[in-house]
């Protein structure tokens, strides 16, 4: 029998899941093999699930957090339906991420986790690993825990920091399951450790290496895996989460714009890195308030705004249930200000560490009154730039507040993101009123916008405030007519938006079967699925929205060319609503909300049950 | 970088009071003590030196909230309680900018409790005056968290039984650097308080006993009446000894369990008395405690000491961290991370 690395396996594309105790460093392992991925050419897609509790008791299906990581030498779209692979370090991982493994798949375990006491808070009364329960996977039993100990035990650290080695034990092996190189993951660790602690550098390196030439030489695999390089589009790469997109789109906006940057924003899940990344960026010139309460977040934006500012609020649902009659005054105010909406699983503190798009209609009419706001969305992690991007040209062109949404499953997962040029962006063109002559608050332009005259402007003083005013000056006013007349305006000018929406790009069939119209964070699960459909031949076409409120103009156009359309929503069919309101087009919808993305292949099947009349 | 409209201030020494009036009529009930409150800043902010254009009162919800759109400023009359909030946002950008919020007891200790108590821990620059009538004027008479214990109104048919807060007890618990009281019938002093808010760094809280001649009228009559006045003012002047009375014959002083009592200048000689510091917090809440009808009622500054500024501090970050990364682009933050190119 030939050595066992000698042979080598091409595959196009894998799902691997590392998945552990909270403290067990998964997040960590996983980052460290997508940046490696990416580096090794292949296209892939991510997606972090951890708990809501920093550290569940360890041990405990509910402390167990998971990474996992799609990748491949063709283009993908989500982090996959199904692992082919799954990193167990405990029996709890096991557990809960066992259903997910394919038929067939590799399964790696930790067996020094899988004592007494461990197999029993998980809920095992025997050891899976021995019960010939797991006869359907391949199954690799590695004891992780001791090898780790023994890889490093000359260098001298506690037993209890010495364990902490153990992922990158876990990792090396995977690296060499996957041919992959170390040479990033020992830059990483050089950088990260080195000078601080040096010990703890050396552990974790000899426990990689250690892991990979586990792999090497204990003819434990059989063979090994290769994915070669994707053919991706040329250019200089990075790896983006959703909430580094968003963050980096408001910079460039303030750039675009010459805006000073302002977020108030008060910590949520799974918003804070946005507070965390604009609070780094000082020399930017951003200025970050991390308020006492969600309201005097948004409230300080809003007085950032009056003064001139790029303002920005940060926060997730709850959040935005709080600060809904702020956003109305700045609706009232007619003052541009980016309300950001990274969503999670709902109602009130729900699954803060879960996506979900159940606030849809919270983003469209979530206020006292009639309160229209502009509402466009993100669609995948890097896509979060440009749409913070066209979130500022909306609200700064119609001198409006704009609600942005993202969600849990953009703003943690991470893609590969082409770095764009900031010369190649088109500017924000933003001009401050000076002319005094005529100047009233409320007089307005073409798009019925009315002039941004920030403090410090001579001569033109003026107060703005929640009370109905009149048109043109600006004054107090219980006038009926002149109410009427200004809930019109307010509504025109949010419809006016829609004057701005370029043409939609509808992906496949540009007429037939069944259009899948989707919006948000589940672009990927949707393209997939309908990619798949149209290379088997299907009248399938696939639009997915950014702007929400107002709609584009040509969308009711390309829905009837359709015989059906299909609205998949991680909700109860928020947008369905909204389109048959809209457009009388009985939309099919078809939803989930289990906290989770959709997968490729449920929204395949959801397709073909239209196309086979079986729904 | 800075898109602000760069053009020549106006003329600050050359306002007067008019300048800062507006042309809306003045919508408070006839005799309400708002009006020597707006009259008496209207009057003081031309001696400040500062122009128009550079003024920015906020205001949240309730009567005294209408303040704004009677000032000839740049003005907003925000939502209620979280005009400290709004406030904040436009100082953290612009700290050139001359920033006051004007509130109401309802609206800056009840609704936006959270918002005072932050903004005054931080201090943030804002001149925040409390208009203090110990009732809900606007929504026609409701007890306030300043009401008095007891307090019949529409909503406490049998007497309140909330204790009510004691709003500058509250704010030398929030940590604030200025505290100040006065009288909405005293103009001169009241002027005085509007002068030493203005000047000082971060934030300076005034309350006004105001009163509300519909829903809650005579509330300070002890105090705004001549014929009671000099018996139960006591007007605080730092570096002086606490007296007062008609003439000046009763005094402050600490007994031996360290409990303030009323005495007779003339039994136990002015050396006995408290002296007024407005650096020390201890005396500055013990001061806060005197209590009608007990003691004098203290009016003044409460408390004044230096510290610096939250915008003072953001702004120097700010400009701290563009020194060590001079000239950045956002360009180079794009890529700030590991780059790899795709042939």
């Amino acid at each position: 029998m030939s050595k066992a690395s000698d042979a080598v396996e091409t595959v196009e594309t894998v799902a691997i899941r590392f998945a552990g105790d909270s403290g067990d460093g998964m997040q960590l392992t996983g980052t460290q093999f997508t940046q490696t991925s990416a580096l090794a050419g292949n296209d892939l897609a991510t997606f972090p699930d951890f708990p809501a509790e920093i550290r569940a008791p360890a041990g405990s299906l509910a402390g167990v957090s998971g990474f996992q990581l799609n990748f491949s030498s063709r283009e993908v779209f989500t982090h996959g339906d199904a692992p082919d692979v799954l990193v167990a370090m405990n029996p709890a991982a096991l557990r809960v991420n066992l259903p997910d493994l394919k038929p067939g798949g590799i399964l790696i375990a930790n067996t020094q986790a899988f004592s007494d006491k461990n197999l029993e808070r998980a809920g095992y009364s025997e050891n899976p690993l021995e019960d010939g329960s797991l006869s359907a996977y391949k199954v690799y039993p590695v004891d992780i825990t001791t090898m780790t100990l023994n890889a490093i035990a000359d260098v001298g650290l506690n037993q209890r920091a010495a364990v902490r080695s153990k992922n990158f034990f876990a990792l090396g092996l995977v690296y060499w399951l996957f041919n992959r190189d170390l040479a990033h993951t020992e830059r990483w660790i050089e950088a990260k450790f080195r000078a601080k602690t040096p010990e703890v550098a050396d552990a974790n390196l000899h426990a990689l290496r250690a892991g990979y030439n586990y792999g090497e030489t204990a003819e434990l695999f059989d063979h090994s895996y290769m994915v070669r390089k994707a053919s991706i589009p040329a250019g200089r790469y990075r790896n983006i989460t959703g909430n580094e997109a968003l963050g980096l789109g408001m910079l460039a906006a303030a750039e675009l714009s010459g805006l000073e940057l302002f977020l108030g924003s008060y910590p949520i899940t799974p918003a804070s890195d946005i507070l965390h990344f604009l609070s780094k960026q000082k020399h930017l010139g951003v200025k970050t308030f991390q308020a006492e309460d969600e309201i005097a977040a948004v409230a300080a934006a809003v007085g950032a705004a009056f003064a001139g500012g790029l303002a920005l609020t940060t926060t997730s649902g709850p959040g935005i249930a709080l600060k809904g009659e702020a956003m109305g005054l700045a609706m009232m105010l007619e003052l541009p200000l980016i309300v950001v909406n990274v969503q999670r699983g709902g109602p009130s503190t729900g699954l803060p560490t879960k996506t979900e798009q159940s606030d849809l209609l919270q983003a469209l009419f979530g206020r006292n009154g009639e309160c229209p706001m502009p509402v466009v969305a993100a669609m995948s992690p890097g896509d979060c730039f440009e749409t913070a991007i066209e979130a500022v040209r909306i609200a700064v062109r119609h001198m409006v507040p704009v609600v942005l949404l993202s969600d849990g499953y953009l703003a943690n997962g991470a893609e590969p993101w082409r770095v764009p040029e900031m010369s190649a962006l088109e500017p924000i063109p933003v001009e401050f009123h000076t002319q005094v002559e005529g100047f009233q608050p409320y007089n307005r332009d073409e798009n019925l916008a009315r002039p941004w005259a920030v403090p410090g402007t001579p001569g033109l003083e003026h107060r703005v405030g929640g009370l109905e005013k009149q048109d043109g000056t600006g004054n107090v006013s219980y006038d009926p007519a002149n109410h009427e007349h200004m809930i019109h305006v307010r509504q025109a000018k949010v419809d006016k938006v829609a004057d701005f929406i370029p043409p939609t790009q509808v992906f496949g069939a540009q007429e037939g079967d069944v259009l899948v119209l989707g919006w948000g964070g589940t672009y990927g699960a949707l393209h997939a699925g309908v990619s798949k459909l149209v290379d088997e031949g299907a009248a399938v076409g696939q639009v997915h929205l950014r702007h929400l409120n107002p709609f584009p103009k040509d969308l009711g156009d390309i829905m009837r060319r359709f015989r059906k359309v299909l609205v998949p929503e991680l909700n109860l069919g928020q947008l369905a609503m909204l389109l048959r309101a809209r457009y009388l087009i009985d939309v099919v919808s078809h939803t989930k909300v289990q906290g989770k993305p959709f997968k490729e292949s449920e929204i395949v099947q959801a397709v073909r049950a239209l196309l086979e009349g079986t729904r | 970088m800075s898109k602000y409209p760069n053009l020549p201030s106006t003329d600050a020494s050359a306002l007067t009071r008019k300048d800062f009036a507006t042309d809306q009529d003045v919508r408070w009930c006839p005799g309400c003590g708002d009006y020597s409150i707006l009259a008496q800043v209207q009057r003081t902010l031309p001696e400040l030196g500062i122009p128009r254009e550079d003024y920015v009162f906020i205001s949240g919800i309730g009567c005294s909230s209408r303040f704004p759109y009677y000032m000839d400023t740049y003005g907003m009359h925000s939502i209620h309680g979280r005009a400290p909030a709004v406030a904040s946002g436009v100082k953290a950008l612009r700290p050139e900018l001359n920033v006051w919020v004007i509130t109401g007891d309802g609206d800056a200790l009840s609704i936006g409790g959270n918002h005072l108590m932050h903004a005054l821990r931080r201090n943030i620059g804002l001149k925040i005056i409390l208009f203090n009538n110990r009732i809900y004027g606007l929504t026609k008479g409701q007890y306030s968290p300043t009401s008095e214990q007891g307090k019949t109104t529409k909503s406490t048919p049998m007497g309140s039984i909330d204790y009510p807060f004691n709003p500058v007890g509250v704010a030398l618990g929030a940590e604030a650097t200025f505290v100040a009281r006065a009288v909405d019938v005293d103009a001169r002093h009241l002027q005085s308080m509007i002068q030493r808010m203005a000047a000082h760094e971060g934030t300076a809280l005034l309350e006004v006993y105001q009163n509300c001649n519909i829903f809650n009228d005579g509330a300070y009559a002890y105090l705004s009446d001549r014929r009671t006045k000099v018996e139960h003012e006591l007007k605080l002047e730092h570096g002086k000894p606490l007296r007062f009375g008609p003439k000046n014959e009763k005094g402050i002083m600490l007994d031996r369990s360290m409990r303030p009592i009323v005495v007779e200048v003339e039994d136990v000689g002015e050396d006995a008395l408290l002296v007024h510091d407005e650096t020390n917090p201890t005396l500055s809440y013990l001061l806060s405690q005197l209590l009608h009808p007990d003691f004098p009622t203290p009016v003044g500054v409460f408390r004044c000491v230096e510290r610096p500024s939250y915008e003072r501090m953001m702004s120097a970050q700010v400009d701290e961290a563009k020194r060590r990364k001079p000239g950045a682009k956002v360009q180079q933050a794009i890529e700030a991370a590991h780059i790899w190119t795709v042939e």
